[in-house]
This record gives C-alpha cells, structure tokens and sequence, in this order.
C-alpha cells in the first residue's frame, strides 16, 4: 500500500493491467500470427513458407469481390432492420414498461439461452417450402404459387437480423432507459409536438445506443456465415462461408488470413465512414 | 440369377478366407478381458479402455428408434465392458476434416479412438501420409479374413495397414413421388424446369462430378482437364439457373423427407433408413459411383479397444445385424453395402428380404454401372480449389 501511495501516477495503469494483457495476448498476439500467416505460400501437403506474398491480398479481392460486397450489403440491411424493429421495442419497454420492465428484457433475451446454431435451424422450420409462413404469404400473393423463403437472400438477412436483435435492442433501451423524461416535458411545455419533441430531443439522446447498437450488430453480422450456410443458397454465400471453407476444407490457410484481414479493413472503414457521418462524440453521450 | 452368382462367390471367398484364420490372433481377441496380465509395456497396450470414442456419419448404425440406442453398440458393451461413446459428427468428410486437422497437426489427441472417413475423398490417404493415423493391432482382428476379397488392397493403403472398411455405398439420385415424377437421370435432375429450386446436389466432389460425368458420357475414373471442364459447367449452369437449390452432406435427408426437396443426390442406404414410402432411390440411368467408408485409428487413440471393436464388427452375425437390423425388436439397420464376407449368409435365415435388397447386396447389372472416381483428381489442388469456389458460390 505504501508503495502505490508513493507512486500514485501508477495505480490506473495497474488496474488496466490485466485488461491490457488479456488484450495483449488474446487479441494482438493471434492478430500477429495471422498477418504472419496471411503472407505465407506453399501447400497443405508440403507446407507453408514465409514469404512476402502479397498475391494472397490481391487474389482475396480480385475473387471473392462478390462475397464481400454481399457480406457489407446483408449485414447492413440486417443492421438497420433490426434498428427499426428493436427501437420501438426498447423505447415502449423503457417508457411505458413500469414495473415489467426486467420482465420484458427477459422476453427479448430468453430465446438466446438457446444455442445460435438451433436458433437459426428453427428458422429453418418456420421458413420451410410446406410451412405457415410461406404459405400465408402464397396465400396473400407476396410470394408466387411456387415461390419460396428459405435458399434465398430474404432468408439469410431475415436470420441474421433475428440473430443479432439482442445486440441491438439492449443498447438502445440503456440509453433510452437513461433519459431524463422532464426534458421530453419541457419540449412539450414549450410548444414543441410529440413528434418534434422525440426528433428534437429523445432521438438525439438516445444515439449513443443507436451507435453502439449498429456497431455491434453489424460488425458480427459481416462475418457470420451460419445463415448465409444454413439459409442460404449457393448464391447468397457471404465471405465467411469462403473464409470457413478455405481454412477448413481447402486446408488453404494463407489465403484464408488475408481475407479475414481484407473483410477486418473494409469493416473498419465502413465504421469510421459512419463515425465520422454521425460523429464521435455521440458514442459516449 | 445374379443372386445366385453373389452368394456362390461369397462362399468362395469366405472359404478362402477362413484359412487365414491364425491362432495367436484368434487368442489375443479372446484375451481381450485379461485385466491381469503381467504389466509389462507390451501387455498394457493390450489393455481395454473404458470408453471407446466412435465418430460416425448420421444414419450409421443399427438403431432402435424407441428407445434410442444402437444394440450392436450395447451387445460390444455387454461383451467386453467397454463403453461406447458413439458420436454422429461426421456430416461430410471435408468439414469433419477441417475439425481435426488442427489438433492433429499440433500432435494432439482429438478424444476419438475410431473414425471414418470415405476413400472417394483425398482425406484416408492424406491422414496416413501425415502420420496422423495409427496402425491398426491386427493380432486383435483376426476376422480381418472376413474383409471382401475385392476391398482387401485399396492403392492408398495396400495392406489395410491403417484402414478397415465400414461400408460401401453407391451414389445415385432419391425422389419424392409426391412431389415429383421419377427422377432418374442428371438431366432431368439439373434440367427440369419442375424441379427448380426443388433438388441438392452433393458437397463431395467425387460424387458429383463422377455422376455428372457420366452423364456427359465422359468417364470418372480417368478425368481429363476438359471433362472436369465440362462437368464444372454443367453444375455451374444448374446453380446460376437456381436449378441447384444447396451443395449438402448427409444433411439433404431431413429437408427430403420433409418436402422441402423433390430429389437430391443421394446416397443409397441413407433413403432405405428413413424408410419414406414416397422417397425412392435409383442409380442415375448413365451411371453411378461406388465409394467405401473406411475405419481409421487417429492419432493418441487406444489402438487395441479400437481393434477389438473392428474385430466385432467383422463377427459376420454383428455385421449382419448393423445392416438389416432386427425386425423382432424393430431395430433398423444401415442398409448399406456390407464389407464383411458371411453377413449375406446370415441375413438369408433371418431376414431373406434384406439379403436379397439389391442396395446391401447389390445385383451385377448393378456393380457394371458405377464407377470409382480417379484418385489422381481428388488430390489435384486446381480441381480441389475450383470445386471449393463452385460449392459456396
């Protein structure tokens, strides 16, 4: 005690310590090893060498262009259905929700004590050729006589915006939960209409929740390919299916590490690009 | 006709067979309960474990549906006191591979003691090349006499040094009669506007490609880099006309007896488990191939348990009831092709009509017309990549 009572410069850094080994170790040190391997070339069969090769990067883009493009696009529009189906959610739960309020919370979350993988299998049922959903939608003529859900794109962003809801909708009911409901009265109070007063005051409040939502929807939902495999078609593979393929099947590590590092840089792009279009300050309030 | 040809030649072969018979074998199967012999290095690994971990494919066991176990399974327990943890993880060879490969790779063990895996994928004979499969204690399996005279010798592993052979099956194509006319041919399955969106075709590029060449009239066990073109493009055409509606593994059966598909490839004994009167199987008319399924030991496993159960395995009454099961108890079996010579011979007693199923013990008209894949073709990494690129679009 007496030693950190001398040196009291150095208690934060003491207490980020372990988070900033684990982060060290678990994070920087396997990033590493995958830039290491991203560069190598050779085979499964004799092996993989170091060796600068670059080629790997631009095969990742010159290829699998499609892929990642269809990867952005899902993730993207399953981010801002879940935007519009979670916010309504959060805000009638953090308003009007009263003394249910933990109750309803578990209600959004209860379905993901169940293991992703039947999650998206249930979909699976629920989307079938012979089931409820798609005949009632033959039946009202969304969907043709032999038009069908599951193996199509609707499939894979209807799975993935289910499967991300969560992430979405928690965050935006903490920020929502957080607002001071008098400021919402003065609005009123001083002519504004409800819909002005939440443009004016509600929504601006609740952004860092929207920001935090999105970023944590999309960012999993690009790389996901348990949908997109299970959902999906051949045609809407995203490049998590490729990434899992390569390493897994083709046994083709180098190839495999740039693209994960190809998909990590346009993922960081798409995020500053939307940091800088809705601003920095608005993620911590 | 041809049944009668069969069985003459399985007594031919089963009576050679039975020469092979060796007494110190014979005694070291027997010894298998000897809990206390010396403890000398060489006895301990003669030594059962308690558990026998088992990775197989789905639908590949005898089964009893009510109660959810495997008698064969139960009767190996009961007879040596050896658990077994029977795991069906296997859903196609490339993806349980990928599994693997890592822990092996790093010499570590991956908690199984048996898996299998088939010979029309390149993974058996790059397992052996890696040394990451054992070799089997064949002074355990002395009913290795009892292996079919044409399986004995496979070119990636000549002696059956690391590989004993599970089952054989043909590749062909299945369909539903309720939602579809007969399905019997490529073209009708890749080209028939009826079936759009309605039909998978296999991840395994061997089974695709063999029964895709065939219909091109080009010949699987010889591929050529213009047939392998030419089978590609056919695929390819059939995925970008949303013809193809996914690639699969052993996963196309549920969809199938469903009705979410009208037909799929397929393969022969998975339809005869599901047992679906509407769901039928044929070989494709221009052709199908023929694969089998092979036991290995990996690496960090207990060779001896795991030998002792191929031992049992190959006991023609057992493997005669993993294929037809036990219609006293309702028990199904695997209804593939059986590897064990003498199997035939019991089933004919008990239960004549899957003796005489042509896909366990199938006819002469039918072994003419499939085929084996080239070997070459399944470790060339053009094809491999193309084929990867193919199945996930």
């Amino acid at each position: 005690m007496a030693f950190l009572h001398r040196h009291r410069g150095l208690t934060p850094y003491l207490l980020l310590a372990p988070g900033l080994a684990w982060l060290a170790v678990f994070f920087i040190v396997p990033l590493g090893f995958l830039a290491y391997q991203s560069l190598q070339s050779g085979n499964f069969d004799v092996g993989y060498a170091f060796s600068w090769a670059w080629g790997n990067y631009w095969h990742a883009i010159r290829d699998y262009r499609g892929h990642f493009i269809r990867s952005l696009e899902y993730a993207g529009i399953a981010t801002a259905l879940a935007l519009v189906v979670s916010y309504p959610v959060a805000y009638w739960i953090a308003f009007r929700g009263g003394r249910w309020k933990n109750l309803l919370l578990l209600f959004i979350v209860a379905p993901f004590f169940v293991t992703y993988l039947i999650r998206t299998l249930a979909w699976e049922t629920i989307l079938a050729d012979n089931g409820f959903v798609v005949r009632t939608l033959q039946a009202v003529h969304l969907l043709g006589s032999g038009g069908r859900l599951l193996a199509t794109s609707t499939a894979v962003v209807a799975g993935i915006t289910y499967n991300f809801l969560p992430f979405m909708a928690l965050p935006l009911y903490v920020s929502l939960e957080q607002i001071d409901e008098s400021l919402i009265e003065a609005a009123q109070d001083l002519y504004a209409s409800r819909w002005k007063a939440f443009l004016r005051v509600t929504l601006p409040l609740s952004l860092p929740g929207v920001i935090a939502g999105t970023l944590l929807t999309f960012i999993p939902a690009a790389g996901d390919f348990i949908n997109a495999q299970l959902l999906g078609s051949p045609q809407n593979h995203m490049i998590g299916n490729v990434i899992q393929s390569k390493f897994l099947e083709l046994t083709d590590y180098p190839a495999a590490a740039s693209m994960s590092f190809v998909l990590m840089i346009l993922i960081l792009m798409a995020v500053l690009a939307y940091a800088r279009a809705v601003g920095t300050e608005k993620l911590t309030g | 006709m041809t049944d009668l040809y069969t069985r003459r030649k399985l007594l031919e072969r089963a009576a050679a067979g039975g020469a092979v018979l060796t007494v110190p074998g014979f005694l070291a199967a027997c010894g298998g309960s000897g809990k206390k012999a010396a403890a000398t290095a060489a006895s301990s690994s003669h030594k059962l474990a308690k558990t026998l971990r088992f990775s197989n494919w789905t639908l590949y066991m005898d089964t009893n549906n009510k109660k959810h176990t495997h008698p064969t399974l139960l009767q190996f327990q009961q007879k040596y006191g050896v658990q077994v943890q029977y795991t069906e993880d296997i859903n196609d060879n490339a993806s349980f591979f990928g599994k693997i490969q890592g822990p092996l790779s790093r010499g570590q063990s991956i908690d199984r003691d048996l898996i299998v895996m088939t010979d029309n994928s390149r993974y058996p004979s790059l397992l052996i090349k890696k040394g990451w499969v054992e070799k089997l204690d064949k002074n355990a399996i002395p009913n290795i006499k009892n292996l079919q005279p044409a399986l004995q010798h496979p070119n990636w592993d000549p002696n059956r040094d690391y590989s004993l052979p599970w089952q054989s099956g043909m590749t062909g194509i299945a369909f539903n009669d309720k939602l579809s006319d007969p399905v019997l041919s490529i073209d009708d399955l890749f080209g028939n506007p009826k079936l759009k969106g309605k039909i998978t075709c296999l991840n395994e590029m061997a089974d695709a490609l063999s029964l895709v060449m065939l219909s091109n009239g080009d010949d699987p066990s010889n591929v050529t880099d213009k047939t392998f073109n030419r089978a590609i493009a056919k695929i390819k055409k059939a995925v970008d006309s949303k013809q193809i509606r996914q690639f699969t593994g052993n996963d196309y059966a549920p969809p199938l007896a469903k009705g979410d598909l009208a037909a799929a490839m397929s393969w022969s004994g998975d339809i005869a488990q599901i047992g679906n009167k509407h769901i039928h199987w044929n070989l494709a008319t221009d052709g199908g191939d023929i694969w089998t399924d092979n036991m290995l030991i990996p690496k960090g496993a207990n060779v001896y348990t795991a030998s002792v159960y191929m031992n049992f395995a190959y006991d023609p009454k057992i493997a005669a009831q993993i294929e037809g099961g036990d219609p006293k108890t309702g028990d199904t079996g695997v209804y593939y092709i059986c590897p064990v010579v003498g199997a035939r011979e019991v089933l004919l007693k008990k239960q004549p009509a899957i003796a005489k199923n042509a896909l366990i013990f199938p006819t002469k008209k039918m072994l003419d017309n499939v085929h084996i894949f080239d070997a070459k073709a399944l470790n060339n990494q053009k094809y491999l990549t193309v084929w990867q690129n193919l199945i996930s679009a």
